[in-house]
C-alpha cells in the first residue's frame, strides 16, 4: 500500500432537501492515522461519516476512499471498512453470535472462519455468556459492545466509529481504547467521532472540530490546546444564579472569560495569580479550581457551546 | 456465471449490480430455523377450499370442459389453488416481514453498511419470499397426492410455474411494501388478494366470464393459474408463453422498483 490518503475530501457537501448538513469540507486522512471529529450536536459529523462509509450519496464535491469513488465502487470500499454507526442496528431476529456470524458472511468470509472470529470477538466484548440469547435482552451498553464487535468481523483496514463509547461503562471504555490502540499499532486507520474529550485526547493523532457543517479548526490535540486556549484555566463557582452578575467585576482578568450556566471560566497563563486577583477585587466564590487547559476548552471556545448542554 | 457472457450483458442492470444476494437468503434461513411454524400456517386456506370442492361442489357440478378435455371439477380447481398457495406464501413474506425490517428493525441498514447493496437486499428478499411460496406449493402438492387429485406426473411440471408465480408476487409485494406508510395500509393487501383469488379463472374457466374475460386477464394470478393448470394437465400452448412473459415482466418491474425504493429510503 502506498501512502496516498485513505480518505480524501474536497469541498464535500451533503444536503437533505434544501438543508445543508455539511457545507463544503476538505479532509485528508493518511493510512494508519487515527483521526477524530469533534463538534456539537447537529454539526454534521455523522453525515460526514455516513458519506465516508458509502451509505450516503455525496451531494457535491469530491470524496475518495482508498482512492476509490464511493458512487461507483461502494461495495469494494465497504468490503475494507469496519463500521460502528451512531445508532445500534443489530439484527433483533438473531442471537448475538449469529449477528456476528452472518455479518461476516456478508463479507463472504467462510462460515467456520466467521464462527471462530465471532467467538473471539464475543470474548473480547465480554458477551460470551450471552452469545445464544436474545439481542433485545441485552442492556444498552452490551448492545453497543456487540455493535463494535460486529465492526471488527471483517478485519477492516479502516474503522469508522461514530460515538463508539456512548453508553459504555468506564471499564468497557478502557477495554475498547486498549483494543483500538492495538489495532492502530497494526496499521489500521481509525476515524471516530466523540463527545468525550478525554477519548479524543487519548485516541486521536489529529482532530477536526466541526460546527454547523464546517470545519472550524484542525490539528493534534496538543496543537489545538496551544492555539485555541491558554495554559491554565481558573474555574469559579458563585452561589446559584450569580455567575452572570460577577461578569462585570471579572473583566480584564486573564485573557478571556467564559460564563457558563454553572461556572465562570477564566483563561489565563497563571491561574493562581488570577485567583488572588479575584479575592483582591472582593469576590468570594463558593469554590474555585485551577487546572490545565483541555480539549474541552478548545471546544467551548470554537463552538461557543458547553459539552454539558 | 462469467460476467461477459451475452446473457449477463442483457440482464437487467439490477442483477449486474448485485454481489451476493444469497447471503440474505442465508440470513433468513437462520431466523426461520428457529421458527418453522410460519411455513405451515399459510397453505391451509387453499387446502380447506380443496377439501370443500372434493367433498361438496364436485358432486354437484360434475365435469368441466378445459382445452378440449372433460375433467373432474376438483381436478380443474386444484391447480389454481396450488397457484394461489404460491402467491400467498410469497405475498405474506414480502409484505409484513419486509415492512417490519424496512421501517422498524433497521436490519437493512446494517446489511447496506457491508459490501451488500440495495440490489442484493431486494433480490435476496424476493428469492426468499419466492422460496417460502414454493414450500407452500410443495406441501399443497403433497395434499393433492394424498387426496388423489394429483392426476398424472405432469403435475411436477407445475412446480417451475409455481416458482415463477412466487417470484412475480414477491417482487410486486416488496415493491408495494416500500410505499406503505403504516400497518393499516396492509388492509389493502387483503383487499387486493381476495378478488385475485376468486376471479382469476380459479373456480371456473375464462369462458364463464363472458364479456368480462379481459378484466380477468389483468390479474397476475390468472396467468399463474393458467400456467399451472396447463402444465399439470400436460397441455402446452403458445398462450402459455404469454403467461410466462407476463410473470417475468412483473418480477423485473417489481425488483427494479423495490431496489430504487430501498435506495431512496435507506441510502440518504
Ligand atoms: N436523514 C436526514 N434528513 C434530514 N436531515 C438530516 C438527516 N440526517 C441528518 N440531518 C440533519 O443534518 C444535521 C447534521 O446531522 P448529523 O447527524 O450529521 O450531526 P452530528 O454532528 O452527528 O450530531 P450528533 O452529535 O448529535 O450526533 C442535523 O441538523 C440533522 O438534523
Ligand atoms: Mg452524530
Amino acid at each position: 500500500m502506498s501512502d496516498s490518503p485513505v480518505i480524501l475530501a474536497h469541498s464535500l457537501v451533503k444536503r437533505f432537501g434544501s438543508f445543508e448538513a455539511v457545507k463544503g469540507i476538505d479532509l485528508e486522512v493518511s493510512p494508519g492515522e487515527s483521526f477524530g471529529f469533534l463538534g456539537p450536536n447537529g454539526a454534521g459529523k455523522s453525515s460526514t461519516m455516513r458519506m465516508i462509509a458509502g451509505v450516503s450519496p455525496v451531494t457535491e464535491g469530491v470524496l475518495r476512499i482508498f482512492g476509490l469513488d464511493p458512487a461507483v465502487a461502494g461495495s469494494a470500499i465497504r468490503n475494507r471498512l469496519g463500521v460502528v454507526p451512531q445508532a445500534d442496528n443489530l439484527d433483533g431476529e438473531l442471537t448475538p453470535l449469529d449477528n456476528l456470524v452472518i455479518y461476516g458472511r456478508y463479507f463472504d468470509i467462510p462460515r467456520s472462519e466467521c464462527v471462530e472470529r465471532a467467538r473471539e470477538l464475543l470474548e473480547f466484548v465480554q458477551l460470551t455468556d450471552r452469545s445464544g440469547g436474545r439481542v433485545d435482552a441485552l442492556s444498552g451498553g452490551m448492545k453497543r459492545r456487540l455493535t463494535i464487535a460486529r465492526g471488527l468481523m471483517n478485519r477492516p483496514e479502516m474503522l469508522l466509529l461514530d460515538e463508539p463509547t456512548t453508553g459504555l461503562d468506564p471499564q468497557a471504555r478502557h477495554i475498547l481504547w486498549d483494543r483500538l490502540y492495538r489495532l492502530k499499532q497494526q496499521g489500521v486507520t481509525l476515524v471516530l467521532t466523540t463527545h468525550y474529550m478525554d477519548e479524543a485526547e487519548q485516541l486521536c493523532d489529529r482532530l477536526v472540530v466541526m460546527d454547523a457543517g464546517r470545519i472550524v479548526a484542525e490539528g493534534s490535540p496538543r496543537d489545538l490546546i496551544t492555539n485555541y486556549s491558554t495554559r491554565e484555566v481558573l474555574e469559579l463557582r458563585f452561589s446559584a444564579g450569580q455567575n452572570a452578575q460577577h461578569e462585570a467585576q471579572l473583566t480584564g482578568l486573564g485573557e478571556r472569560l467564559e460564563v457558563l450556566a454553572d461556572r465562570v471560566l477564566v483563561y489565563t497563563e497563571d491561574g493562581e495569580s488570577a485567583l488572588r486577583e479575584v479575592h483582591t477585587r472582593g469576590m468570594r466564590p463558593e469554590s474555585s479550581l485551577v487546572r490545565r487547559s483541555s480539549l474541552e476548552d478548545v471546544f467551548l471556545r470554537l463552538t461557543g457551546r458547553s459539552l454539558a448542554e | 456465471m462469467s460476467r461477459d457472457t451475452l446473457i449477463w450483458r442483457i440482464a437487467p442492470p439490477i442483477l449486474r449490480n448485485a454481489h451476493r444476494p444469497q447471503r440474505i437468503v442465508e440470513r433468513n434461513a437462520i431466523v426461520y430455523r428457529r421458527t418453522p411454524m410460519v411455513f405451515i400456517s399459510g397453505f391451509f386456506e387453499p387446502l380447506f377450499y380443496l377439501l370443500s370442492f372434493r367433498i361438496g361442489f364436485g358432486a354437484l357440478i360434475g365435469d368441466v370442459e378445459f382445452a378440449g378435455m372433460s375433467i373432474e371439477y376438483a381436478k380443474f380447481v386444484a391447480p389454481a389453488l396450488m397457484a394461489s398457495s404460491a402467491m400467498n406464501g410469497a405475498v405474506y413474506d414480502s409484505t409484513m416481514n419486509i415492512y417490519f425490517k424496512l421501517r422498524y428493525s433497521k436490519t437493512y441498514d446494517a446489511m447496506l453498511a457491508s459490501p451488500l447493496g440495495a440490489p442484493d437486499v431486494a433480490i435476496g428478499e424476493i428469492l426468499w419470499a419466492m422460496l417460502r411460496g414454493f414450500i407452500y406449493s410443495l406441501s399443497f402438492l403433497a395434499c393433492l397426492v394424498v387426496l388423489g387429485l394429483a392426476g398424472s406426473w405432469w403435475i411436477l411440471a407445475a412446480l417451475p410455474a409455481c416458482l415463477l408465480i412466487g417470484l412475480a408476487f414477491a417482487a410486486v409485494g416488496m415493491a408495494l411494501t416500500t410505499y406503505m406508510r403504516s400497518w393499516a395500509d396492509f388492509d389493502w393487501v387483503q383487499t387486493i388478494m381476495l378478488p385475485l383469488f376468486l376471479f382469476s379463472a380459479t373456480f371456473y374457466p375464462l369462458s364463464a366470464y363472458g364479456d368480462f374475460g379481459w378484466i380477468v386477464q389483468l390479474s397476475p394470478l390468472y396467468h399463474g393459474a393458467a400456467l399451472v393448470r396447463g402444465a399439470s394437465l400436460g397441455v402446452a400452448t403458445w398462450g402459455m408463453l404469454v403467461h410466462v412473459l407476463v410473470l417475468i415482466v412483473l418480477a423485473v418491474v417489481g425488483l427494479t422498483v423495490a431496489t430504487r425504493r430501498i435506495e431512496t429510503l435507506l441510502l440518504k
